[in-house]
């Protein structure tokens, strides 16, 4: 359905195409703006308070064009406009809006279109030394490096103590205080948006379910939603009912995890091997429903594969209440113990304005004041019906980030009861239609570390011309090195785990 | 500390008898698969075509475990009842070759030499390098820790350096950007060392099968124990690595056709 909105925000204002979460427009709808006017109205929709989506360069005719969606979290619109690109460049959005950043260095490093003036111009996952095979290299793009007595540098990665994945963490410090943080990733990066685009529906599907594997249901919901968009696809209602329980499990399961991880991180370990447990709960809730603690193999496009049956729904939410209630009862021992507090408060603070600036998303934007939430900002399917609150807190430190879980578990699990209770009658899934030619669809969901964004585009015979894939640890990777800021780096485990951001959905 | 005691007696003893007794999986979890080559119809390949990844092949079927994801795309996709997923957990292999199941029996993981289960039997540490995997193999490993499955009673523990450690797990497909700290840290682990690769990414590629940027493991990296699944469950991770202690003691066969 092409349903254009005749009322723009006042942040979206300007010529654009204006468009809701999950709807498609005609590509002809999208207009084509010189250089200047891209720029200028990407500008100022974020200076009046508006968040870049996706910004990204794709060819569906014959030449490369910039896309940008600009998203208003109070009415719920999105913009979608293209920009022409003049002789392999354009002036760079990131002097004046540090949330393109990481964009505007990804479309370098992926197309060589170089934005101008871009402050900090580095490849974002690619390693050239490393591709041309000498065994430990010299970085092919430099280490921000600060200078002067007293300073000195430590290096950290790939390969970590744990069990976790990969990434390189380059100090500059003054004693133990970390003057600046660079995030150097790209270790994970498997080409999963080149090889989405040229695969198989079946194929695709488990792409989307992996791009982030905690993120699982999240990133598996936002493809189906595209691709549903793109062949006007009607989801049945319980469709999207399960998939909202499926969603609310992976932020529970991934929560609780998070919970014990700052347990763990502060030596209080009845909470951490608790909170261990308690993650295990939610996973087998995801196993009971769809065969999978990850939740994999639930969405499909269309709707989803697994019903919840009503043989199911006691023994389910037996199990939900109880595991809910040991986690209320562990979060509410952890943050009242001094010991854990006088760790969590005032650590690795992001300031609301900080948040807004670099564009963060998740629970890390929450805990620093900003209730953005896909869930209640973009609402579809289940969310236009059943409310999830929005859980916020003020200080944007390691405490708040902590606590915005507790909260948001409390609001996953009443969710989930309010769903299963309201769970429409009818099937769960219709079968998948052809992809409409000439269209773009922007799908966001709310994945447990925030927006899960996928952009779509057909070409003219009506095939996937272009797919743009933005986890929520894309935006929010820059917010943690800003948090170090000032800090002791010793700190680091704790606020890493505080923010705990995917290196493989930033990575793809 | 009253309330920390009060909550420690509410929480319980967790830890699973495992090995001894097996927990009941729900049932809608998808282990061993089971087929049934009788019932193929000769002109019928509808799981084959239906498969993301191309674990199948047909007349006779045969599924690639270490390509499986384990997901229910074949077995919807077959009318005939001739392939269905069971319940059973125990998927480890010592070779590449015998995660190729058909009908017949299957071989599980043989324990390793006298030699090496009297140096790694009641002791084995273990260093994690992840390349390019999803963080889902990964999560399931960690969860090996949480006092439910309590790795460490075996002796088992993964360890931060590789110079403190018995051997290398492996997961994801093997990213061109960590090829080379993924033979550094190998390198680094003294021999004599186990290999272990975990999940269908670091066995096959997985859904990332044929991609430029994924390399695989590496062919002088010898694996001496696969673990399939997508991610594989807890239960098959420590099956796995128990049998490769010599920890459990069946004769490690089982007939797919019948489970």
């Amino acid at each position: 359905m092409v349903t254009p909105l005749a009322q723009a925000a006042p942040s979206l204002a300007g010529p654009s195409a204006l468009t809701k979460n999950g709807v498609a427009l005609a590509l002809d709808e999208v207009p084509r703006l010189e250089p200047d006017a891209f720029r200028g109205h990407c500008l100022g929709a974020m200076d009046s308070g508006a968040r870049l989506s996706a910004l990204f360069v794709a060819t569906v005719e014959e030449e490369p064009e910039l896309f940008a969606v600009l998203t208003d979290d109070t009415v719920g619109q999105l913009a979608v406009m293209r920009g022409r690109i003049q002789s392999g460049g354009y002036t760079a959005l990131s002097a004046e809006a540090p949330q393109a950043q990481a964009f505007e260095r990804e479309i370098f490093e992926l197309h060589g279109i170089r934005p101008e003036g871009h402050p900090w111009l580095k490849p974002l996952r690619r390693h050239l030394a490393l591709e041309k095979g000498s065994p430990s290299p010299p970085p092919a793009h430099p280490f921000f490096r600060v200078e002067g007595p007293g300073i000195h540098e430590v290096a950290v990665g790939p390969v970590h103590a744990g069990v976790i994945e990969p990434g390189h963490f380059r100090f500059q410090c003054c004693g133990e205080e970390v003057v600046t943080l660079e995030i150097h990733l790209g270790y994970q990066h498997r080409g999963a948006e080149a090889l989405l685009l040229g695969a198989s529906p079946a194929r695709r599907l488990v792409i989307a379910e992996t791009l982030a594997g905690d993120t699982s249901v999240g990133h598996a919901t936002a493809y189906a939603m595209a691709l549903e968009a793109l062949a006007e696809l009607e989801v049945p209602a319980r469709g999207h009912f399960v998939r909202a329980i499926g969603l609310e499990l992976e932020r529970l399961a991934n929560h609780a995890g998070d919970m014990g991880a700052l347990a763990g991180d502060v030596g209080y370990l009845p909470a951490a091997s608790y909170f261990g447990r308690l993650r295990g709960e939610f996973l087998n809730l995801s196993l009971e429903l769809c065969g999978n603690r990850f939740g994999r193999s639930l969405v499909q496009v269309g709707g989803v594969r697994f019903d919840l049956e009503p043989r199911q729904i006691e023994g389910f939410l037996g199990r939900l209440s109880k595991a809910a209630e040991h986690v209320d009862e562990t979060a509410a021992m952890m943050f009242d113990t001094p010991s854990v507090l006088s760790r969590f408060e005032r650590t690795g603070v992001v300031s609301r304005e900080v948040a807004d600036r670099l564009g963060l998303v998740g629970p890390a934007a929450r805990a620093a004041g900003c209730p953005r939430d896909v869930r209640k900002d973009h609402p579809v399917g289940a969310w236009s019906e059943v409310s999830a609150e929005t859980a916020t807190f003020e200080t944007g430190d390691v405490l708040a980030r902590g606590r915005v879980r507790w909260l948001e578990c409390q609001s996953s699990v009443e969710a989930i009861k309010r769903l299963v209770h309201g769970l429409p009658a009818g099937p769960v899934s219709v079968r998948a239609e052809k992809l409409q030619p000439r269209r773009i669809a922007v799908a966001l969901t709310e994945g447990w570390r925030g927006e899960v964004a996928h952009v779509a585009l057909t070409n003219a015979e009506g095939g996937l011309a272009a797919y743009k894939i933005i986890d929520p640890s894309f935006h929010n990777w820059f917010g943690l090195a800003f948090a170090m800021r000032g800090n002791q780096i010793s700190d680091f485990p704790l606020c890493n785990k505080s923010f705990n951001l995917s290196y493989c959905g930033h990575d793809l | 500390m009253l309330e920390i005691l009060k909550n420690r007696l509410k929480q319980g003893h967790r830890t699973l008898k495992f090995p001894k007794e097996t927990p009941k999986l729900a049932e809608r979890y998808r282990g061993r698969p089971i087929i049934d080559a009788a019932k193929c119809a000769a002109d019928c390949s509808a799981c084959a075509e239906s498969c993301p990844t191309g674990a199948l092949q047909m007349h006779p079927p045969r599924i690639d475990l270490g390509a499986c994801l384990f997901c229910p795309a074949c077995s919807s996709a077959c009318e005939s009842g001739a392939l269905r997923f069971g319940q059973d957990h125990r998927l480890a292999t010592r070779t590449r070759e015998e995660l190729l199941v058909d009908g017949g029996e299957a071989k599980l993981a043989a324990a390793l030499d006298e030699k090496l289960r009297k140096l790694f039997g009641r002791s084995l540490k273990l260093r994690q390098v992840s390349a390019g995997g999803c963080n889902a193999c990964e999560a399931d490993l960690n969860v090996l820790g949480i006092n439910v499955f309590d790795l460490f009673r075996f002796g088992i523990q993964f360890v931060a350096s590789p110079r403190h450690a018995d051997g290398v797990v492996i997961t994801g497909p093997v990213s061109a950007n960590m090829r080379q700290a993924l033979i550094d840290t190998v390198q680094a682990t003294p021999q004599p060392r186990v290999v272990i690769a975990v999940g269908a990414c670091a066995i096959s590629g997985g859904p990332y099968a044929g991609s430029p940027e994924v390399l695989g493991i590496p062919p002088e990296i010898k694996v001496d124990l696969f673990l399939p699944g997508c991610p594989p469950h807890p239960l098959t991770l420590l099956d796995g690595l128990l049998r490769l202690l010599g920890r459990i003691e069946d004769e490690g066969r089982i007939s797919s056709s019948s489970t």
